[in-house]
């Protein structure tokens, strides 16, 4: 059940739908009448200079293709930085495929064709790599599914930055799957603008104890965009930590949804899960959609949730128009600001200056 | 012709009218105080002097050197030099209050057409003002307020209002919350502000705060008017014999 079953097959059967619970608020069968045909090959890119001040080698997949670049495997003690580029480029005019249009105008033609990719990550034991996943929409529309099985071996750290770049009209899903060895570090930082419907999706398991997560999510969702960051924790044995902080938001008639599942299996005990979901909505038409879950199977565990969604305060935004901001500067500088603390936790510094730069440009309106 | 004029302002908020024909002037040069009793529109006036939303003037007119006020929104008239020293300042989280106000003075400046001030210049500046208010510099490294005492925070308005050095200044209830020490401190921060181009309105319910900071003139408001002015002997009077009079005779 998936968008990638359902491009393979050309069977809309497989496509996730309101019926099933982990889709509810992310319904791909309601949306895609007609499988999107297989969007074709491309040759070249532009490149993206938003990437330009990262070092190291720069990987690039279009339309489900390599460009050029491999897997991902870095060697035991090896350190690296990566920047991973998927592209999804413009598809042939004329085609027919279809989504169900706003007037309810199903299989109308829109150009939109489809792929899928997969992408694995190896990294070595006591390696540290910064691996950066740019995806890039430089079409309206197109249906993309992403699948990237990650392995960070035993004390080994990856921290990943995730930027989706994607168009106004686009389907775009993404898996991650990972997994912990003893002792290993994941941190991970999803940036979201939203698409038609985006759906970004990290599951996460650790084997070993020791294990320590960082995964956190930013989306900034105007028009009719909809943006939804799930994830799966399975802490499996002991001494794991995991801390999430997503912060979004919302305005016209966009749509946030957050999900974060919480596991903590027998036995594995002093595991600290810590998540936080906060959101600002700015609009009455804007909608904002969060599901903690927690299932908790050991004794000696500490858990803890929180989940906030509310307006910009208006004493404070009148304090910073009193002091000479103009109003709109004033709602910019209180969203930066709000939005700010996810950003803070990024320790990487030029990943944490690129994302920086990526939210202002977000909260600009600047794709 | 004064500074700040106000005439026959009427004011409501909620739809209630809390302002009821408020006329009062303000030369350069001059602190005025104002003091009322709870309720008697200290607040709603300095909000309707700032221009927040949900402060609806009906009538009556607000003028600074001249210069309608009331057509203008708050940040147009911080950069014609209003200020409000809130008597609960906000705190803003994710915002070094350094960057707050390097933020604010820079917008005031594009807004008069002024270049913005250079970050060498503007720290040196911040340094010497935080030491006359004997802030500790790295305070202002911390997001605005937040996790300040109310005398920090207090102190911090004045470390504002001294970075932004503004024409009129209003401060709303500056004592409450402050303890001796920190009393003076922010009443020398005001003092150091007093100069013939500038004037100052101060909103106090006790006379406390006029020991330190001396007005020209003292002004009582009750139920949204100004029922008396005086000199500062009134404040002293107003200590010994509270309000009841005036609000007997406004009643």
């Amino acid at each position: 059940m998936t968008l990638a079953s359902a491009l393979k097959s050309g069977d809309l059967a497989q496509l996730p739908g309101r019926r099933d619970e982990d889709w509810r608020w992310t319904d791909l069968r309601g949306l895609i009448r007609v499988v999107p045909p297989p969007s074709p090959a491309v040759e070249s890119v532009p490149a993206n200079p938003v990437l330009n001040a990262l070092k190291g080698p720069e990987y690039v997949y279009a339309n489900g293709r390599v460009l050029h670049g491999s897997d991902v495997g870095l060697a035991a003690g090896a350190e690296a930085e990566i920047v991973r580029r998927f592209v999804s480029a413009r598809g042939m005019a004329g085609m027919t495929a279809g989504m169900a249009g706003e007037e309810g105008m199903a299989g109308a033609p829109s150009g939109m064709t489809g792929h899928y990719l997969k992408a694995p990550v190896e990294v070595g034991a006591g390696a540290r790599l910064l691996l950066v996943d740019s995806f890039e929409g430089q079409t309206a529309s197109y249906a993309a599914s992403f699948h990237s099985a990650i392995r960070v071996a035993r004390g080994a750290v990856l921290e990943r930055i995730v930027l989706l770049d994607d168009g106004p009209e686009a389907v775009s899903v993404g898996l991650t799957e990972v997994e912990l060895e003893p002792g290993a570090t994941f941190r991970q930082t999803v940036l979201a603008t939203g698409a038609r419907r985006q759906r970004f999706e990290t599951r996460v398991r650790h084997h070993g104890g020791g294990a320590r997560v960082q995964l956190d999510g930013l989306y900034v969702l105007r028009d009719q965009r909809h943006s939804d960051q799930t994830t799966v924790v399975e802490h499996l044995t002991t001494d794991g930590e995991a801390a999430q902080l997503t912060k979004g938001m919302v305005q016209d008639q966009a749509r946030g949804v957050f999900q974060g599942r919480i596991v903590v299996a027998p036995g594995a005990d002093r595991t600290d899960a810590r998540m936080g979901h906060h959101a600002l909505i700015l609009s009455d038409r804007a909608e904002v959609d969060a599901k903690p879950e927690l299932e908790i199977y050991a004794d000696d565990v500490a858990c803890a949730h929180g989940n906030t969604v509310g307006a910009l305060d208006e004493d404070a935004l009148f304090y910073i128009r009193s002091r000479g901001l103009p109003e709109p500067e004033a709602r910019a500088l209180l969203v930066e600001a709000f939005l700010g603390e996810v950003l803070d936790r990024i320790e990487h510094v030029q990943a944490h200056e690129l994302a920086r730069a990526w939210t202002g440009r977000a909260l600009r309106g600047e794709g | 012709m004064a500074m700040l004029s106000i005439k026959n302002l009427h004011a409501s908020v909620d739809g209630t009218e809390i302002i009821r024909g408020l006329s009062l002037e303000v030369p350069a040069g001059e602190v005025h105080a104002i003091m009322g009793p709870n309720g008697a529109g200290k607040s709603t006036l300095s909000y309707v002097l700032t221009g927040r939303d949900g402060y609806e003037v009906s009538s009556g007119s607000v003028a600074l050197n001249g210069e309608d006020l009331l057509a203008l929104d708050p940040s147009e008239r911080a950069a014609k030099g209003v200020f409000l020293s809130f008597q609960y300042p906000l705190e803003i989280p994710g915002v070094p209050a350094l960057t707050f106000v390097r933020t604010a003075l820079n917008a005031q400046r594009k807004a008069r057409g002024e270049p913005e001030m250079t970050a060498p210049a503007f720290l040196k500046l911040a340094r010497e003002t935080a030491a006359g208010l004997k802030m500790d510099f790295e305070m202002l490294r911390r997001p605005l307020n937040v996790g300040f005492s109310g005398g920090e925070k207090k102190r911090m308005e004045i470390f504002q209002m001294a970075m932004l050095s503004p024409r009129f200044l209003i401060l709303d209830e500056t004592d409450s919350g402050l303890d001796i020490d920190a009393l003076r401190i922010v009443s020398e921060g005001v003092n150091a502000l007093r100069a013939p181009d500038r004037a100052m309105l101060v909103i106090t319910h006790y006379q406390r705060l006029l020991d330190y900071v001396k007005p020209d003139r003292v002004h009582v408001l009750v139920k949204g008017r100004v029922v008396a002015s005086g000199g500062p002997e009134l404040a002293l009077q107003l200590e010994k014999e509270g309000y009841d009079r005036f609000e007997k005779e406004a009643a």
